[in-house]
């Protein structure tokens, strides 16, 4: 991944209903959910709708990441705009949602960085180029590797289901 | 290969169930399986996973086709009756889906066999003991309640599912043990235990992993309580919640949710490995309230008692079954909920809310001034009635407190019993029941 800036820095149990408020669950599409993201956190979801955040730029959060509901929309709305989100750990769901519909997610549990910040990922380390430091990643679950490597679980499924027997 | 030798002794309940459905005698903790699903919940948010169903089945030359119509359930409840035309076009695709695939247990729109997904699973008998249920809500670990490993999952996991009719590489999880011992006192219940435990564990102490629910006072709590319980484990960052069954489950399973036929019962190992052992002591619990704006943010009324509360919420998966419009009328009958102070309550089904109709509870809260909506998710998640005002506090028996939960980002939402709720409604301020019950 190429070095990028932090747009936005988010604490701990950030939740689905903070990245993608209730209110717009009606709106399902992945095409059409981005206007949503982070729609109460009116700085950030201006910057984004207003194209002023290049694809590549890191989201980076404290522990338990996208806590909360099983909405799929707090995933797809994200990849819309190209992030790469970094937490420390995400919750379960919103982790298989994200290799699900492949949005760029990074366990990065010592990283220490600020908006601004610029970020780039190389060989299995975070490095903050901005304090010169580097910390470790966590691999995703190994369990998951296989959907990952196909680039989402509609690409998988789509080769389990050609592999059945008709 | 270490580890399932070292856990190859004894089996959880969650562990012993996926090696049944896998029609194995063992699985280790950690190893990745694929189970058969017995039952794959959706509500509204069908309309996405249909898209994504359709996704999968593009340009594969084959007709898109559920691998089980029978093991598929669909229940409107998010938004009944739709909000917006938005949703009424959506519930028009599912409904249009649902006639096209053969999927019989749909629950539209109807003041009959409607509801709340988490109330009509188990009240249809659509969940057993010892069954894989799979839901796109986040709460689906209720069903815990009645022995099946219950969780959430997203809509394109769904589509896969609905696809395949197994759940793809999934790790098996560890367990938390936690014994619940009684007596429960007069004025603490199961909503009460379950914001302690969130408190206690913190909304990611058990992210990953199944909380397994031992001890008399679940021995000796109803189904209707055992759903609270599981219902929020979620809120403790756990895949899931169980009750391994026992005679409790197989009465409410015969009576109440009209199963006939032989049920698949069993329990864990004795000697079992857990991941650790929670205990409580329910002799020694005081009402809780979770407040602003996380739900582990858990104190024991005493420290909130006096908040001022524009809304009194009653209802939701959580809290809307009989039992809480039961002891919310008894508090209420021949009252008046406080000047500056609205209740609106929901129950859970259209079943319950007839049932409590002809007990007359209904009239007991309209007449002391509370408003009572028709089942559904209602204000739980901000998207249809009973919205809240900026600044505005609601006290609710929902389970999520999250900022701008109830559609407003400078509200607050306070998280409790139903008694609690009835008994701040009286006061229009956080008020412990034990006075008034």
């Amino acid at each position: 991944m190429a070095k990028a800036t932090v747009v936005r820095k988010v604490g701990d149990d950030v939740s689905t209903d903070a990245i993608y408020p209730g209110r717009y669950m009606a709106t399902v599409l992945p095409s059409e959910t981005p206007q949503f993201a982070f729609a109460d956190d009116l700085d950030l979801n201006q910057k984004l709708k207003a194209g002023e955040v290049p694809a590549g730029s890191f989201l980076i959060a404290g522990k338990n990441f996208g806590c909360g509901s099983s909405r799929e929309q707090a995933a797809s709305c994200l990849k819309g705009y190209g992030l790469v989100v970094i937490a420390r750990h995400f919750a379960r769901i919103f982790l298989q949602n994200s290799i699900n519909v492949g949005l760029n997610m990074v366990i990065c549990p010592e990283l220490e960085a600020e908006e601004g910040h610029e970020l780039e990922i190389e060989g299995g380390q975070v490095w903050n180029r901005t304090t010169g430091r580097s910390f470790a990643i966590t691999p995703l679950p190994k369990a998951r590797q296989a959907i990952i490597d196909a680039g989402g679980l509609i690409p998988y499924a789509r080769r389990l289901l050609l592999e059945r027997s008709a | 290969m270490d580890r399932k030798q070292e856990t190859i002794m004894g089996m959880t309940y969650v562990q012993k169930l996926i090696a049944r459905a896998c029609g194995r005698s063992e699985v280790a903790v950690g190893e990745v399986v694929e189970p058969p699903v017995g039952l794959a919940m959706s509500h509204e948010n069908a309309a996405l996973v249909i898209n994504q169903f359709l996704e999968i089945y593009k340009e594969t030359g084959r007709e898109p086709k559920v691998w089980d119509p029978d093991r598929i359930a669909i229940i409107f409840d998010h938004r009944v009756p739709a909000e917006s035309s938005k949703t009424a076009t959506n519930q028009k695709k599912v409904r249009d889906f649902v006639a096209q695939q053969g999927i019989r247990k749909f629950h539209d729109i109807r003041g009959d066999v409607g509801g709340i997904c988490h109330q009509i699973l188990p009240e249809n008998g659509y969940v057993r003991p010892g069954a894989m249920v799979l839901g796109t809500d986040s709460h689906t670990t209720t069903h815990g309640a009645l022995g099946a490993f219950a969780f959430g999952i997203g809509a394109t996991e769904m589509a896969a599912v609905w696809t395949l009719g197994k759940l793809l590489n999934v790790e098996v999880p560890g367990t938390i043990k936690v014994v619940v011992n009684g007596p429960v006192p007069a004025g603490v219940y199961p909503k009460d235990i379950i914001l302690h435990l969130v408190g206690k564990l913190t909304a990611e102490g058990a992210n990953f992993k199944v909380i397994e629910f031992r001890g008399d006072a679940i021995r000796t709590m109803p189904t209707s309580g055992r759903l609270v319980l599981c219902n929020m484990t979620v809120e403790a960052g756990a895949t899931a919640g169980v009750v391994p069954p026992d005679e409790e489950t197989v009465r409410y399973l015969r009576e109440e949710a009209g199963v006939d036929g032989p049920l698949d019962l069993f329990g864990p190992d004795e000697d079992a490995i857990y991941e650790r052992v929670v205990e409580i002591d329910a002799s020694r619990l005081a009402p809780q309230i979770a407040c602003p704006h996380t739900v582990d943010n858990v104190k024991p009324i005493e420290e909130v008692t006096g908040k001022k509360v524009h809304q009194i919420v009653v209802g939701s998966c959580t809290n809307g079954r009989l039992d809480d419009l039961e002891v919310a009328a008894r508090i209420l009958k021949g009252k008046r909920v406080a000047d500056g102070t609205r209740m609106v309550v929901f129950p859970a089904s259209w079943r319950i809310y007839s049932e409590a109709l002809r007990l007359g509870y209904l009239q007991d809260l309209v007449q002391a001034g509370a408003v009572v909506c028709n089942p559904g998710c209602g204000p739980c998640l901000g998207v249809h009635q009973g919205a809240l005002g900026d600044g505005e506090t609601a006290l609710a028996t929902t389970n999520r407190n999250f900022k701008g939960r109830m559609g407003n980002p400078s509200s607050e939402v306070y998280l409790c019993s139903s008694a609690v709720a009835a008994a701040s409604a009286l006061s229009g301020v956080i008020s412990d029941p034990r006075g008034v019950l």
